[in-house]
This record gives structure tokens, C-alpha cells and sequence, in this order.
């Protein structure tokens, strides 16, 4: 081959692949448009209609034109119709006294907020958050937040993530900072490790919560206390854990796989005993910090093998054998409001 | 296939007396423009992978943060077998080629891959052509440059490549604001990207084939390529003085977090720190590169971990956050400057042609390993004085070592170097 030939058959290869990626850009922009301006196919109803019994808050993730918005449920019909709040929200958090809202904004610098909206969705507190949103909760009377979100920096020499969590007062007020600037006991011992990270908050109260502490590859479950800034290890190997509503159990994912992969699947483990039971029949590869719908059943999102962007909330009772269902298709992020 | 030199304008140029007046060869821009399209390729993905990953993929900050563990680490360990393919082979264009066409490969795969196991798959292949081509590469670089121009060449290339990775990301959000949600357009554009930059070095790369050129132009072809080349008298003092440099070197992150923690600074700001280093990198490359070429290159890589230095004081020592985050970016980025090209442009010099491959593979391999020695050792002294004393006895210890490599400057910058 001739360099003329070359430089010839490089500028139809360039053209190709141009004409190619571009063709790919606009089908399937317009297929995202198409998809996001249709109606969800669940049925809807108005807001006003589930504001006052106890219901089910989540984010939708039906391919339509309510995608990403706050949707509410009724708790004795999950299936039934649905209202949408107009709130988008990655991952969402509710109390009957408000909601906390994390939000990505991308753009070249993508920003990344928690907002505070209250019973009637409107907005009274917005903060900056530093990373891409991973969990929010609410503390039992709905004035503590906690958000968790992941920092990293990307392109280049780029190395390691690190997460932040942090828990404030709602609507603004005092703030407690990064947990990972708290007093770390972990099996009896006071470390101060670099590599720490802290995540997955879930409230017992307005003063002691629970959490997962990890450094050195390990992970624990730690109870935290917001006065006296101390996080202490309640036991070993437990992530993202979620208090019961009587605050006996918490549940929280395993790694079954340690080593080799990161299998996650649910275990619940009674406080006062220690005794760990895990749902063998539960969901395997779970990734999410599970929600209780009463004292013995548990809720989760999962996304869907063959629909990228969509998840559905499943529900299982937290025995050993039980059997996960359906409960809500096209939702994320579920939280019960009683 | 045979390619007649007539095919090869670069090498007319190179041998020709003429050379002196276009020191930046053809071969230096394809490679160059090469490198910028496949870092606008996999800078795309990498700015919005932690998206992806968690918005749509649903995985949480651990399943994300062991893929990234495995972005970096494997690269270290092929870059050797990709520099001895090359050497043995005498065929640097086409080893590299495979390097670039496995990561184009990686992200076909990435638009299928689910679930965090699939996608570490896909991001390890995509280190491990990384680790293969980046060594051939630079021999290429080396070996189609007059000496003198060695350092301008490196900073030519390097500028190139910093601009593509500045421009994945700028790409990958202007797509995800054209189409919301659109993350497998951003996918495929990148592969567009990763596969026209393959076709541009496979089509219009030059075919470099060092030995046998040494072969036609002073008679007898030299010997195949031994390990023991790597032992060359010139190489060690080089390999010894970037060990002992690189076991004081801790990783960026480590600079950012002592730069937030030292500072009533918003995390938020941690991802354009990266940005900012980019930015200083790409904009001194080329200057710096010109400077090695007048003042040596040993002296400016020595000289170039004073900036290190500079930017660890700068970090920690109590100023303002404007004057601490700039002073510490701009540092980072003629650190980087004054070392990543150079200490390919020297390595390729000090071993006989043969080996050149490898031992820029070698150079970068002792870096690497001495880097990432240095970070986990760090890791420690952080936790046993806090980052304040910890950056300071650093800073302290390696203004030491500056002083001791700098009594092995001259032998380096004056040892004679292979055509």
C-alpha cells in the first residue's frame, strides 16, 4: 500500500465510524425522546388522594415521562395506582414531616445537591454535596438527615474512592460533618486509620444511629453517637444497615463471596442476642440499603437484567427461607411512611 | 509485509542534515494525535463511569471502588512483557497496535457488561493494553528523533495526550446533556474514538523497525534483544536514581486530601483538582520538554521532584486556600512535566537499540512500582503523624534524595547515548 492509500483508506474508516456513532446519537436520541415522553403505564392518581394514610414513597423508574420523579404509593395497594410528586430524585428518603432528596446535575463539572423538601414537596433547604449520591435517611421524627455519597476524582492518574457521610439537622441547623472525623472504636480498640470510610446511616433516634465503618478491606457494623462524635463496632462484616421500626433487628447486606467477587445478599441480625440470621433464599448480588415495610419484612431495590435504567422494589420477610415477591415495578429507593 | 523507505518520508527526515530544522517528526504527531483519541475515548468513560455505574448499573461506592483498584494496578505488570514483545520482535508499531486495539475491544464489551464482575473484566483488559502499548510507543517516539530533541518530542506527544484526556470528559457531558440518560451513546462515541485511533496507527503509523535499520545503515545487524541489555552500565544509575526518587513520590491523592484537610475546603472541589493538574501538565509539557533538551534531561528530572517537593510544603504549610490549591496544582503539574516524557526520552537513549523498548518498560516499570511502594507507606505515616508532619517529613526526605541524585546528574546527561 501506497502512504496515499493509506491516508485514503484511514479518512473512509474516520468517515464510517463518524457516520456510524452519529447515526447511533440520533436513533437513539430519538428513541430516549420518544421513551420520555410517553405515558407510565402505571396507573396514576392525584397526590392529594395518599398524603394522609401510611404509604410507600419511591422513585419511579418507568421509561416515561414521570422517569426519575417521586412517586407515591398507598401501603395497603403497592401495586395500585401511583402519584407523582413532581420531586426528581436519585435517591429519596421520607418521614411524614418531609423529604430528603438527592440530586445529580451533570454537566462538565456535574454538581451534586441534597435537597430538604417538606410534607407538601416544596423546597426549604438545598446543600452541595461532594460526590455522586449513594443513600439518604431520615432520622425517626424527620428531623435528622444523613446523605452518603461517593467521591471520586476522575481522568488521568486518578486513584482510589472514598466516601463521605453526613448527617444534619433538617431545613438547616447544626451540622455534624463527616462521620469519618468521629472517634473510631472497632472491637474494643481506638483506631485512627487513613483508609477509613463510612456509610449507609440508618437512625434509632436524634442521637444514636447505626452505620458501616470500613478500612484495611473490612467492613463493620457501628452504632454511632452524635453528642459524644463515636463510632463503635457492634459487629463484623455488615454493610448498609437498616434499623427495624421497633429497633430490635437491623438488617444489613454480607458479602457471601468474600475474597474472590462481592456477592451481597441480606441478613438480619437481633441486637440484644447478637444472633445473625442470614435470608439464604433472599436476593443474591443485592446493592442497596434495604428498608423496612413492618417488623418483619424487608424492602429493596433491584435493577433489571434486561432493561438498563430500570429497577423494581421487592419485598421479603426477613426468615431464613422466605421467598423474595414483587411488590412495586418500576420503582427505586423505597421508604415507608407510617 | 516489506515497506520500502520511499513509503517513510520521517525516516528521510531524520537522517537527512536538513533534520535539525523540524525536530517534531510526522511519527511524533500521528503518535500524538493516536494518543489523543484514545484518551478522549477512555476519558469519556472513566468521567462518566461512577455514574453509570451507580445510577445505571446500580452498584454502590465498594463494588465501584474495587474496579478502580483494578484500573490501576495492573498496568505495572505487562508493561515489561509488552516492552520484551516489542524488542524481540522488532516490531514496536505493531505491539502497540495490539495494546490499543485490546482497549478498543474492552469498550465493545463495556456497552454488554452488567453487574461488577463483567465490568472488571472489561476494565482490566482495558489496563492491560495500556501496560502493553504504552512502552512501544514511546521507543517509537525515540527512535524516529534526533537525539537533541528528544525532550520537545516527549512534550509534543505528552500535550497531545493530556488535550484528548481534557476533552473525554468536555465530550462525554455534552452528549449526556443532548441526550439525557443517553450513557450507551457516550459508550459508543467512545469506541468510535478508541477505533479510529487504532486505525490511525495501524494505517498511518510508521512501521519502525530499529534494528534492521541500524543493519542497513552501519553494516552488521545488531544482536537480538538479551535480558541482559537491561543491565547496561548507562540504564542502572538511571533506574537507581527513579527508585529512589519514586519511593518518595506518594500518589496525588494523597496531596488532595492533605490540601482538604488542611483547608476549610469543600470536598466538592476534589474532582477539579485533577482538572487543574491536567491543565498545568498540558500547557508546561512542551516548555519543559525544550528545557531538558538545552539543560539535560537527567537535570531536569532530578530538578523536576523539587516542584514535588514544593508542591507537598504547599499543601500543608498554613497560606490561604486560593494561594495553597493553585500554588499545589501548578507544582503537581510541572512535576509531572519535567518527569513522565523524560524519563522515557533518557531510558530509550541508554541501552543499545535493541532494548530500547525495554528499557523505557524498565524505567517506567521501577516508577511505577517505587510509586505505588511509596503510597502504601505513606498510608502509614499519615496515620502515625497526621498529614501535616507526615507531608513535611516527606518534603524533607526527598529535597534529600534531589541532593543525592543530583550528584549522578552529570554522569547521566553525559553518558553516551545510543543514536
Amino acid at each position: 500500500m501506497t502512504a496515499r492509500v493509506r491516508l485514503l483508506a484511514f479518512v473512509v474508516v474516520v468517515v464510517a465510524l463518524v457516520v456510524a456513532a452519529g447515526v447511533y446519537a440520533v436513533t437513539e436520541g430519538r428513541e430516549v425522546r420518544a421513551q420520555r415522553s410517553a405515558e407510565p403505564e402505571a396507573p396514576q392518581t392525584p397526590v392529594m388522594s395518599v398524603v394522609d394514610e401510611p404509604r410507600i414513597v419511591f422513585r419511579h423508574t418507568g421509561l416515561d415521562n414521570e422517569y426519575g420523579t417521586v412517586a407515591v404509593v398507598p401501603l395497603d395497594d403497592p401495586g395500585g395506582a401511583r402519584a407523582f410528586t413532581g420531586a426528581a430524585c436519585d435517591r429519596v428518603a421520607a418521614r411524614a414531616e418531609g423529604v430528603s432528596c438527592l440530586i445529580t446535575d451533570p454537566g462538565v463539572a456535574t454538581s451534586f445537591e441534597v435537597q430538604e423538601l417538606d410534607a407538601d414537596w416544596n423546597e426549604v433547604a438545598s446543600t452541595p454535596l461532594p460526590g455522586v449520591p449513594s443513600r439518604t435517611r431520615l432520622s425517626p421524627d424527620g428531623t435528622l438527615v444523613a446523605t452518603t455519597v461517593f467521591v471520586s476524582g476522575h481522568s488521568y492518574m486518578s486513584t482510589g474512592f472514598s466516601t463521605a457521610t453526613e448527617v444534619h439537622e433538617f431545613g438547616g441547623g447544626t451540622r455534624w460533618g463527616n462521620l469519618e472525623k468521629f472517634d473510631l472504636v472497632l472491637d474494643g480498640r481506638a483506631v485512627n486509620p487513613v483508609d477509613r470510610n463510612i456509610w449507609g446511616v440508618t437512625f434509632a433516634d436524634n442521637e444514636t444511629f447505626y452505620a458501616t465503618a470500613a478500612t484495611g478491606g473490612r467492613t463493620w457494623l457501628v452504632e454511632g453517637n452524635l453528642t459524644e462524635r463515636t463510632l463503635t463496632s457492634v459487629s463484623a462484616d455488615a454493610e448498609c444497615p437498616a434499623l427495624s421500626p421497633d429497633g430490635s433487628r437491623v438488617a444489613f447486606k454480607v458479602d457471601v463471596d468474600p475474597g474472590r467477587a462481592v456477592v451481597w445478599q441480606i441478613a438480619v441480625q437481633d441486637l440484644a442476642t447478637g444472633e445473625r440470621t442470614l435470608l439464604e433464599r433472599g436476593p443474591r448480588g443485592l446493592d442497596d440499603q434495604v428498608e423496612w415495610l413492618d417488623d418483619d419484612t424487608i424492602l429493596y431495590g433491584l435493577p433489571r437484567a434486561d432493561q438498563p435504567g430500570v429497577t423494581d422494589v421487592w419485598s421479603v420477610d426477613a426468615d431464613a427461607d422466605a421467598e423474595p415477591e414483587l411488590l412495586i415495578e418500576q420503582a427505586w429507593s423505597p421508604t415507608v411512611v407510617r | 509485509m516489506y515497506i520500502s523507505l520511499r513509503d517513510r518520508p520521517v525516516h528521510d527526515e531524520l537522517t537527512s542534515p536538513r533534520s535539525t530544522r523540524s525536530p517534531v517528526g510526522r511519527v511524533v504527531i500521528v503518535l500524538g494525535l493516536v494518543s489523543l483519541l484514545t484518551d478522549v475515548s477512555s476519558e469519556s468513560v472513566s468521567a462518566i463511569l461512577p455514574l453509570y455505574l451507580t445510577m445505571v448499573v446500580g452498584l454502590t461506592p465498594v463494588a465501584y471502588g474495587l474496579i478502580d483498584g483494578l484500573y490501576q494496578g495492573v498496568s505495572a505488570l505487562v508493561r515489561l512483557g509488552g516492552g520484551w514483545l516489542s524488542d524481540a520482535t522488532d516490531r514496536p508499531k505493531w505491539v502497540a497496535f495490539l495494546g490499543y486495539g485490546l482497549s478498543a475491544v474492552a469498550r465493545v464489551f463495556l456497552l454488554f457488561a452488567s453487574g461488577a464482575a463483567g465490568i472488571a473484566a472489561v476494565v482490566t483488559t482495558d489496563r492491560i493494553g495500556k501496560g502493553i502499548r504504552t512502552a512501544p510507543r514511546d521507543a517509537m517516539i525515540s527512535s524516529s528523533t534526533p537525539t537533541e530533541h528528544l525532550g520537545r518530542a516527549f512534550g509534543v506527544h505528552r500535550m497531545l495526550d493530556t488535550i484528548g484526556a481534557a476533552l473525554g470528559p468536555l465530550i462525554a457531558f455534552v452528549l449526556l446533556w443532548l441526550v439525557p440518560g443517553g450513557y450507551s451513546v457516550v459508550l459508543v462515541v467512545s469506541l468510535a474514538f478508541a477505533l479510529a485511533g487504532v486505525a490511525l496507527l495501524g494505517l498511518l503509523g510508521p512501521d519502525i523497525r530499529t534494528r534492521r535499520e541500524e543493519a542497513e545503515k552501519t553494516g552488521p545487524t545488531p544482536p537480538p534483544f538479551r535480558w541482559r541489555d537491561l543491565t547496561d552500565r548507562r540504564l542502572r544509575p538511571l533506574l537507581a536514581v527513579c527508585g529512589l526518587l519514586g519511593l518518595l513520590t506518594v500518589g496525588d491523592g494523597f496531596i488532595y486530601l492533605a490540601l482538604l484537610d488542611h483547608g476549610d475546603v469543600n470536598v466538592y472541589w476534589f474532582p477539579l483538582f485533577y482538572v487543574g493538574t491536567n491543565l498545568a501538565y498540558l500547557l508546561l509539557a512542551v516548555p519543559v520538554g525544550r528545557l531538558a533538551d538545552r539543560v539535560g534531561r537527567a537535570r531536569i528530572l532530578v530538578m523536576g521532584h523539587l516542584a514535588l517537593v514544593g508542591a507537598y510544603l504547599c499543601s500543608v504549610l498554613p497560606t490561604s486556600m486560593a494561594a495553597a490549591t493553585v500554588g499545589t496544582l501548578l507544582l503537581l503539574g510541572t512535576f509531572y512535566a519535567a518527569t513522565d516524557g523524560v524519563v522515557a526520552a533518557l531510558a530509550g537513549r541508554l541501552v543499545p537499540v535493541q532494548a530500547r523498548t525495554s528499557g523505557i518498560a524498565a524505567a517506567q516499570t521501577v516508577v511505577a512500582l517505587t510509586r505505588m511502594f511509596a503510597s502504601a507507606g505513606f498510608g502509614m505515616l499519615w496515620y502515625l503523624l497526621g498529614p501535616g508532619a507526615a507531608m513535611m517529613t516527606v518534603a524533607a526526605l526527598l529535597a534529600g534524595a534531589v541532593l543525592l541524585a543530583a550528584t549522578r546528574i552529570a554522569r547521566l546527561d553525559h553518558a553516551v547515548v545510543t543514536p
